[in-house]
């Protein structure tokens, strides 16, 4: 395989990666504060695509983005006080199921609004053919804007929980619910913001991805599994884990397409969730003790 | 104005009356003890006080505010903290940064706010991290400040979680069984712990097995015995009272 090859394969791997560990970070947030799984999270990814699309009719590029995301997390508030918040002691399994129906729901949902059509972005700068060289490989600047946004969303996230406030008390319920309450803290609230907090990231995951990968209202499924693939191998809870296992999974694939044809790209990430499951339940970066210690 | 008022409080699981009519005061400034054998109610009378869960009958007046049907969370903002028997750490959060969580209710910044990271946010998250740092030197663990709060020993962890009680501001402290767990010496700090906090001015109500403790630190004590009370009197006449010495000790 040549360098430039090589380099190709290993941006288009870097992008993919980065998606999938916005969209595992996604799970990880409600996870952390829940302890559900909740597999709405690639619908979240398909509204913010979706909706920008249909918003850059009437406004610029940057506009339509950021009230994409702000109308997804509307969307994520209405789903959680709708149908997880007025549950009584749900059991873990029960909210997972919830989450289930909620993704087929908005799917058809999407199905009604937007068509089967598919639908995308346009390039933030540039178009389809332009591109970077790099090493003799060239990239497009798409590529750019995903690594890019990802990071600095990976970067503002753990900012975020480290140094405010509210930040804080979001562990602090993910860490240990009933002392939270003991400090004043609305736990109720602080799971409506985390749904908040995840269909927000994956609206913006979805907005950059859409010129690349294209926007269709059945997109979620795929990116939920890739996504839920990532944050066990990563380790449900550890967004640091979702990160490298994203970029790992992401790279896994891109070249894996040198080898074998790229209809086994998707059996190669689901052989890998398996393997994963078998030698290291609670992950690469997972601790046995953290994982003991959830409710299931 | 008694600080904490209880009338006339009950509850019933099915046919046993967990707490039948017990009624007392806690006045302002004082450390107050509620003692009795195993099964005699305590932690369910500080379950009612705090919003756990509803008092069959009967009233809790805090501040002269009905604390009936609010919740733990609500109560806690009004200015009531509690402890656990059980140790209640954030785990994977420093020592620092679970006191830090109590002063939310103090905080002010909001969602969008704290999101930004606003200019006006800044100043009081530090004032949040000093205000943190100095009950933790109150409490004498300021050296393991940015240690991960559950790798600390069980003692130390007793003096954060009073830390982060502390942190709410609040006017009174309810502690369930602080001494549980402890050894004769960490006992021992933890009672004076608890005067030193009292001398701030906060009212202490505490639930404890340890004798010792009690009768040492103690400015009154409830006895109460299979969900009744049966005394109530300063720590030299409990140990004088023919009643509580037979519920303890036994009949002759």
């Amino acid at each position: 395989m040549t360098l430039e090859l090589s380099i190709q394969y290993l941006m288009a791997g870097i992008t993919y990666g980065s998606i999938y560990a916005i969209v595992a970070i996604g799970f990880n947030i409600i996870y952390n504060t829940t302890g559900i799984i909740n597999f709405a999270q690639g619908e979240f990814v398909m509204f913010g695509g979706m909706i920008a699309i249909t918003l850059l009719n009437f406004m610029p590029l940057p506009l339509a983005i950021f009230l994409a995301v702000v109308i997804t997390m509307f969307i994520g508030a209405l789903i959680e006080i709708c149908f997880i918040r007025w549950l009584k002691s749900p059991s873990v399994l029960r909210m997972i199921i919830i989450t289930i129906g909620i993704s087929i729901l908005s799917r058809e949902v999407a199905v009604h609004i937007w068509g089967e059509s598919i639908r995308s972005l346009p390039y933030f700068v540039g178009n389809e053919i332009t591109s970077i060289p790099i090493l003799g490989a060239r990239i497009s600047p798409q590529v750019m804007w995903v690594v890019l946004v990802s990071a600095l969303m990976v970067v503002c996230l753990g900012l975020f929980f480290k140094t405010t406030s509210v930040g804080r008390e979001m562990r602090a319920c993910a860490s240990n619910r009933k002392a939270a309450t003991l400090c004043g803290i609305n736990t109720r609230n602080m799971v409506t913001l985390s749904f908040v907090l995840s269909a927000g990231i994956g609206a913006l995951a979805g907005c950059i991805m859409s010129p690349i990968t294209y926007s269709q209202y059945d997109m979620g499924t795929g990116l939920a599994i890739k996504g839920f693939t990532v944050a066990i191998l990563g380790g449900l809870g550890s967004s640091g884990g979702a990160v490298v296992a994203g970029l790992l999974l992401g790279v896994i694939e891109a070249f894996s397409v040198s080898v074998v044809p790229l209809a086994f790209q998707d059996a190669i990430s689901i052989a890998i969730l398996l393997g994963i499951l078998f030698i290291r339940p609670q992950g690469l970066f997972g601790s046995k003790e953290a994982a003991g210690l959830k409710e299931y | 104005m008694a600080l904490l008022e209880l009338k006339q409080l009950h509850k019933r699981f099915g046919g046993l009356h967990a707490v039948n009519d017990v009624s007392f005061q806690v006045e302002p400034g004082q450390i107050k003890a509620v003692i009795g054998p195993n099964g005699a109610g305590k932690t369910t009378l500080f379950n009612m006080i705090s919003g756990t869960f509803p008092a069959t009958s009967g009233n809790v007046l805090f501040q002269g505010r009905e604390l009936q049907g609010k919740k733990p969370f609500q109560v806690a903002s009004l200015g009531m903290a509690r402890t656990y028997q059980n140790i209640k750490m954030f785990s994977g959060m420093t020592a620092l940064e679970n006191v830090m969580v109590g002063r939310h209710v103090q905080s002010q910044a909001g969602f969008l706010a704290s999101m930004f990271r606003m200019p006006w946010t800044w100043k009081e998250e530090r004032d949040i991290r000093d205000k943190s740092m100095e009950l933790l030197t109150l409490l004498e663990i300021e050296e393991h400040a940015h240690t991960d709060a559950a790798s600390l020993a069980f003692g130390q962890q007793r003096a954060v979680e009073l830390a982060r009680a502390l942190a709410l501001e609040p006017s009174l402290l309810l502690l369930d069984e602080p001494a549980a767990g402890l050894n004769i010496y960490e006992t021992a700090e933890v009672g004076r712990l608890i005067t030193k906090i009292r001398d701030l001015g906060i009212t202490v109500l505490l639930v404890e097995h340890d004798m010792s403790l009690v009768m040492d630190i103690s400015d009154e004590i409830v006895v109460l015995c299979f969900g009744e009370k049966i005394a109530e009197d300063v720590p030299t006449a409990i140990q004088q009272d023919p009643e509580v010495i037979k519920i303890y000790l036994g009949e002759e």
